[in-house]
């Protein structure tokens, strides 16, 4: 007994919201890349949820393809950060305006 | 069984989701974002979904978020910031977010008859040997962009964490900009660090 895919769909996207939500509320960088993180995943859970109703795989490679984009993006952001922590920058996007030079 | 899983589970990963944004300690929130990767581990395995379970443990819940907590300790108190916006962004954020949720639940509402139960699927649906085969025949092309995009993000990661490897403003390049009044200036506060270490070093 499994519940319908309204239910699954209704899940992620509340998911989704919450990240979005995080990211649009926090200035701290690194609590912005965790609520990216909830909203990747948020996708991901609709991607896996798809594959099982339809009934095919390729959502769960597109599932993994995210995460790989993901594990990614997260090494780029952090490398920004910590550059950014050792050139004595605040660590708060509203700040963070200059992207020149 | 299905469904305990998926409210129980649903409702740690709502719950964690909210932990990992409302929290002020860094450190907190990337533990509550561990535990909501677990939640959608157990709602994968509801969904047949094995080996996305068992990548989404090894990769998020293991390697990403080590790397996370890593920066948050190497940032220390500096991570530690409890900074929110106020007025119109907080505002516009929970619009935002309420109207997708609000057309996502009246779509789903409409559609009621749609997909109800899931799809008839063989034991190896989800399974490391069907993902895989996918992964080399038909979806070949995403595979090797994955292997590309690890390559890059890997340089990205050495480039950045390394920082002495950035392009530097050439010596005596003109500053063409105009100072902004009393907003933090990262190029003009270099300058100054710059110029308090030769005056030390001239002293």
């Amino acid at each position: 007994m499994s519940p319908g895919i309204g239910s699954w769909i209704t899940l992620s996207s509340a998911l989704f919201c919450i990240g979005l939500a995080g990211v649009m509320l926090r200035r701290n960088p690194l609590v912005i890349l965790l609520s990216l993180e909830i909203m990747l995943n948020a996708g991901n859970l609709l991607l896996v949820a798809g594959s099982r109703y339809v009934g095919g795989n390729d959502g769960h490679v597109l599932a993994l393809t995210v995460m790989a984009v993901a594990a990614a993006e997260v090494v780029v952001g952090l490398g920004l950060i910590v550059a950014l922590a050792r050139r004595g920058a605040p660590l708060d996007v509203d700040e963070l305006r200059s992207l020149r030079g | 069984m299905g469904i305990v899983i998926f409210y129980l589970a649903g409702a740690a990963a709502i719950g964690s989701a909210i932990a990992v944004i409302v929290q002020r300690n860094p450190f907190l929130a990337a533990l509550s974002l561990i535990l909501h990767l677990g939640s959608l581990a157990a709602l994968y395995l509801v969904l047949q979904g094995d080996f996305v379970a068992v990548a989404q443990l090894l990769v998020y819940a293991g390697a990403v978020m080590v790397m996370f907590l890593f920066v948050i300790a190497y940032l220390g108190d500096r991570a530690d910031l409890d900074l929110r916006r106020g007025g119109i962004g907080a505002g516009a954020a929970a619009v935002a977010g309420l109207a997708i949720f609000i057309e996502t639940v009246v779509a789903v509402s409409d559609s009621n008859s749609v997909l109800t139960s899931p799809a008839q699927v063989a034991d190896s649906f989800g399974s490391p040997q069907t993902i895989g085969r996918l992964f080399l025949t038909d979806h070949l092309l995403a595979f090797e962009a994955i292997s590309l995009i690890l390559l890059v993000g890997a340089i990205a990661g050495v480039v950045l964490g390394a920082g002495d490897l950035l392009p530097k403003r050439p010596e005596g390049a003109p500053d063409e900009r105009e100072p902004r009044g009393e907003r933090y200036d990262l190029r003009r506060e270099l300058q100054r660090r710059e110029h308090e270490a030769e005056s030390e070093v001239g002293a």
